[in-house]
C-alpha cells in the first residue's frame, strides 16, 4: 500500500489525529510543568518569578527547543486541518437528519463535540500566542530583567499585567474548560486510534485521561485566576 | 407480567421512493397487546390500513428472532428501540402504556438510501464483506475441525465479533455516520483465527477501502454504536482493526 492511501484512508487519517492528538499532549505536560513554577511565589515572596523567567528564557534560548517548537506548530496545524477534514467528511455523511436525536443515550456529550472544544481551544490559542509567544519570540517587546548577570525577558511582569484583565481570565478559564473536555474523550480516544485494543490497558487509560484533563485544566486555569486575585504578586 | 391493551399515536417517516422527499404521517394504533412483538403492531396497523384501501408501511423484516439483522427502525431516538442489546423485531409492546407516542425514523445515512418509507438500501455492507470479509479455501475433502489448535480467549472473543447480524444500528446510532464497528467485527471475526492469516492484510485494506468508496463516515471513538448493537459488539474491536490496518498499511514493502 502505498503511503497516499494510508494516509487519505479515513483510518490513516485518524492515525495522524491520534498521533498528533499525543504530541500535544505530550507538549502539554511541559508547559504546565513550567509555567506551574509561577506558584513558587506563593511559597518564597521574595521569588518574583525567578524561577519562571529562568525556565521561559532556557526554553527559548535552547535550540534543540526552537527547533522543537516548529514540530509543535507542525503538529497544530496537522492536527486542526485533519481535524475538520474528517469533521466535514463526517457532517456530510448524513444529509437528512433525524426529527428525534439520540442525544445522550450511548454517548457523551463532549465526545460529539470534538470539532466545537477543539474551535475554543484555537481561537483561545490565537489570542494565548499574541499575549505572549509573539511578544516574547518575534517582537521582543517585554521588559528586560537581570538575574546574575544575565538579562532576559521578565515574562512574569507580563503575565501578570495581562492577567488583570478580567475579559482576559474569563477567555484563558473558558480555554482551560474546553481543554479539559477536549482531552476527557480525546486521550483515551487517541490510544484507541492508535491501535491500543487491550481492554484492560483501555480502562487504564480512561480513568487516567481523565485525571490527566482535570488536573492540567485546573493548572493551567489556576494561573490567570491566582494573578488576577492577586494571590500570586 | 400482566398482560394488558393500549391504544398509542404513531409518528411515521412516509416516503415514496429514494427521489421522493418524505414526510411524517400520523397513525392511530387501537387495542394493541403488551404481549405483540413490534413488528407485529405495525402488521396490524397495515392490515387496517389495507382494509381502509390505503397504502401500508413498507419495513424490513425476516427471521423475526433477532438473528438475520433485517429489521431496522430508528424507534424515539434510538435505533431498535430503548431496550438494550435487542432488535426491533424482539422489542415488545410491554415497553409501552396505553396513550404513548411513538416516533418510528428509518436508519439515516447517505451509505443507506431510503427505499421506500422505513426500509433503507444495507448493501453498502454487503458489498464491504465481498471485498474481504472471507478466507479462501480449497475444495476437497473437509479438515477435522480441531486439526488446527485455537487458544481459548481469541477463540472466544472471534466468535463474539461473529455475532454480528450486520442490521447498521450502529451506522444509524453515529454522529458520523461511521460503519466502523460492524466493519471491525468483521476483520476481527476472521483476524483472531488462524485460518483468517493468509489474507488478513489485504482483507483488512481492501475492506477498509470498501468502506470509505460506500460514503460512511470516520470514527470518533463516541461509543454510540456499541450502546445500541444488538449483539453487543465491543467497541474495542475499533481499536483493533485500527492495529490491524495501521499494522498492515505502515509496513506493507509496496
Ligand atoms: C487547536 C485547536 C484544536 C482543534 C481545532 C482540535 C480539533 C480536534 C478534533 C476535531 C478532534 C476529533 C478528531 C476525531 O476524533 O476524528 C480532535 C481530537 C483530539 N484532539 Fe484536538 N483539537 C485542537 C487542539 C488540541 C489540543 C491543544 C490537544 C492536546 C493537548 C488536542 C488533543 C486531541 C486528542 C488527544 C484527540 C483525540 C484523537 C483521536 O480521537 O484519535 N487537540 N481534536
Ligand atoms: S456491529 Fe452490531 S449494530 Fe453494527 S451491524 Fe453488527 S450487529 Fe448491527
Ligand atoms: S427480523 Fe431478523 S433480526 Fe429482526
Amino acid at each position: 500500500m502505498q503511503w497516499s492511501e494510508f494516509f487519505t484512508s479515513s483510518v490513516g487519517k485518524k492515525f495522524v489525529m491520534g498521533l498528533t492528538g499525543l504530541f500535544l499532549i505530550a507538549f502539554l505536560v511541559v508547559h504546565v510543568g513550567i509555567n506551574a513554577t509561577i506558584f513558587a511565589d506563593l511559597f518564597d515572596p521574595t521569588e518574583n518569578g525567578a524561577m519562571f523567567n529562568k525556565a521561559a528564557h532556557f526554553m527559548g534560548a535552547t535550540v534543540l527547543i526552537r527547533i522543537m517548537e516548529i514540530g509543535l506548530f507542525a503538529g497544530i496545524i496537522l492536527h486542526l486541518v485533519q481535524g475538520y477534514m474528517l469533521e466535514a467528511k463526517n457532517r456530510s455523511s448524513r444529509s437528512v437528519g433525524y426529527a428525534v436525536e439520540m442525544g445522550n443515550k450511548g454517548s457523551k456529550w463532549y465526545s460529539r463535540s470534538m470539532g466545537l472544544l477543539g474551535t475554543i481551544i484555537l481561537l483561545f490559542l490565537v489570542i494565548h500566542l499574541a499575549h505572549f509567544w509573539v511578544k516574547a519570540r518575534i517582537t521582543h517587546t517585554l521588559a528586560p530583567v537581570t538575574y546574575n548577570g544575565v538579562e532576559m525577558h521578565d515574562m512574569f511582569t507580563e503575565m501578570k499585567m495581562v492577567f488583570s484583565q478580567s475579559w482576559v481570565v474569563i477567555v484563558y478559564v473558558a480555554g482551560c474548560i474546553s481543554l479539559a473536555y477536549h482531552l476527557a474523550h480525546g486521550f483515551q480516544s487517541a490510544f484507541r486510534t492508535v491501535g491500543v485494543h487491550n481492554k484492560k490497558y483501555n480502562r487504564i487509560l480512561t480513568n487516567l485521561g481523565l485525571c490527566f484533563a482535570v488536573i492540567v485544566s485546573v493548572l493551567f486555569a489556576l494561573m490567570p485566576i491566582a494573578m488576577f486575585l492577586k494571590w500570586v504578586e | 407480567m400482566e398482560h394488558y391493551n393500549m391504544n398509542l399515536t404513531l409518528k411515521v417517516w412516509k416516503q415514496k421512493n429514494s427521489q421522493d422527499k418524505g414526510r411524517f404521517e400520523t397513525y392511530q394504533v387501537k387495542n394493541i397487546s403488551s404481549e405483540m412483538s413490534f413488528l407485529e403492531m405495525f402488521d396490524v396497523l397495515n392490515e387496517e390500513l389495507i382494509r381502509e384501501g390505503k397504502e401500508p408501511i413498507a419495513f424490513d423484516h425476516d427471521c423475526r428472532e433477532g438473528i438475520c439483522g433485517m429489521c431496522s427502525m430508528y424507534i424515539d431516538g434510538r435505533p431498535h428501540g430503548p431496550w438494550h442489546a435487542n432488535t426491533t423485531c424482539q422489542l415488545h409492546m410491554r415497553a409501552y402504556k396505553d396513550g404513548d407516542t411513538i416516533v418510528v425514523e428509518p436508519w439515516r445515512a447517505n451509505a443507506f438510501p431510503v427505499i421506500k418509507d422505513l426500509m433503507v438500501d444495507r448493501n453498502a455492507l454487503d458489498r464491504i464483506v465481498q471485498a474481504g470479509g472471507y478466507i479462501s479455501v480449497n475444495t476437497g475433502n473437509a479438515v477435522d475441525a480441531n486439526a488446527i489448535p485455537v487458544e481459548k480467549d481469541k477463540a472466544d472473543a472471534s466468535f463474539a465479533a461473529a455475532a454480528c447480524i450486520g442490521c447498521g444500528a450502529c451506522v444509524a446510532a453515529c454522529k458520523n455516520s461511521s460503519a466502523m464497528l460492524f466493519l471491525s467485527a468483521k476483520v476481527s471475526h476472521l483476524a483472531l483465527l488462524p485460518q483468517g492469516g493468509p489474507e488478513r492484510k489485504s482483507r483488512v485494506l481492501n475492506m477498509v477501502a470498501q468502506m470509505d468508496r460506500e460514503g460512511f463516515g470516520a470514527c470518533t471513538n463516541t461509543g454510540a454504536c456499541e450502546a445500541v448493537c444488538p449483539k453487543e459488539i465491543s467497541i474495542s474491536n475499533i481499536a483493533r482493526l485500527n492495529a490491524e490496518y495501521i499494522g498492515a498499511g505502515l509496513v506493507s514493502e509496496k
